[in-house]
């Protein structure tokens, strides 16, 4: 019998204000675009600040990777609001850590090393993506 | 003695990781920030009414703020007013688009040149929003 798999939300910081908070939501498009279109989804993160009813459902009834931009926390701790923590939650400073060679700038739009870098960080999450989906199935 | 008042206008936008308007929202509001009206604006990430302190909280009882959404949903607007105060102003994006015949951008990132035309045209009517909030003070 086919089952429909779940979805894995990810959830990114929705700053405006740091180059990090840019990165970690560029990861998320990677994600969702290149890296595991159809598995991966996003939804914006102020809609459950206004507690979204369809927001709020997706994001307690699949598992959830929240991607921060700086220690404030504010997607993981947007999802620990809803009573639930994140399967997985990261900062995107992490990535960077990782990847010294690729250092992001930029706000409104990543610089080259920054983008290069949300795709090495998409790439690195896909295995995590996947154990979530595999153990929703 | 005299006294200096400083005042700045708070703009906080809709992130719209979903949606392009979205996209359009962010980038609009950050060259409002960074190139329109650099020394009269502030703004706070959304979340952070949620996430952070009492200090996030009062940012729209510290500064007139201006909220700029990018769908129905008002996000900005309804998490401004429910959790730190009443938006001076309350932007949709739809409603710029319209008012001015422009399209919608179709895409989530990357915005081009095809996209310059609408984010130019919220950019300024956010700066304009600024101006008219300023003078009411």
């Amino acid at each position: 019998m086919n089952q429909t798999p779940k979805k894995v939300v990810v959830l990114p910081c929705s700053g405006i204000g740091k180059t990090y908070g840019t990165l970690a939501r560029e990861t998320a498009y990677e994600l969702a675009d290149r890296v595991r279109p159809g598995v991966v989804t996003l939804t914006c993160l102020p809609r459950l600040v206004i507690n979204d009813p369809a927001a709020r459902q997706l994001v307690t009834e699949n598992p959830v990777i929240t991607i921060d931009g700086c220690p404030k926390d504010c997607a993981k701790k947007s999802v620990q609001s809803l009573g639930k923590d994140p399967a997985v939650s990261c900062q995107a400073v992490r990535f960077y850590t990782a990847h010294k060679d690729l250092k992001p700038d930029g706000v409104a739009q990543l610089n080259a090393a920054g983008q290069k870098l949300a795709e090495v960080a998409a790439d690195e999450l896909a295995a995590t993506v996947d154990r979530l989906a595999a153990q929703e199935q | 003695m005299n006294e200096i008042q400083v005042t700045k206008v708070g703009v906080v936008s809709c992130s719209g990781e979903e949606i392009p308007n979205g996209t359009l929202c962010r980038l609009a509001c950050r060259r409002v920030l960074d190139a329109l009206r650099p020394g009269e604006t502030v703004t706070i990430c959304l979340p952070l009414f949620i996430a952070g302190g009492e200090e996030e909280r009062s940012f729209a009882r510290d500064y007139p703020t201006i909220t700029v959404d990018g769908c129905e949903k008002l996000c900005a607007a309804k998490a401004t007013e429910m959790l730190s105060g009443k938006p001076s102003k309350a932007l949709v994006v739809p409603e710029i688009l319209k008012q001015r015949g422009l399209a919608a951008p179709t895409k989530l990132r990357q915005f081009g040149p095809a996209e310059e035309p609408a984010v130019e045209a919220v950019a300024e009517e956010i700066a304009k929003a600024v101006d008219e909030v300023l003078a009411a003070i």
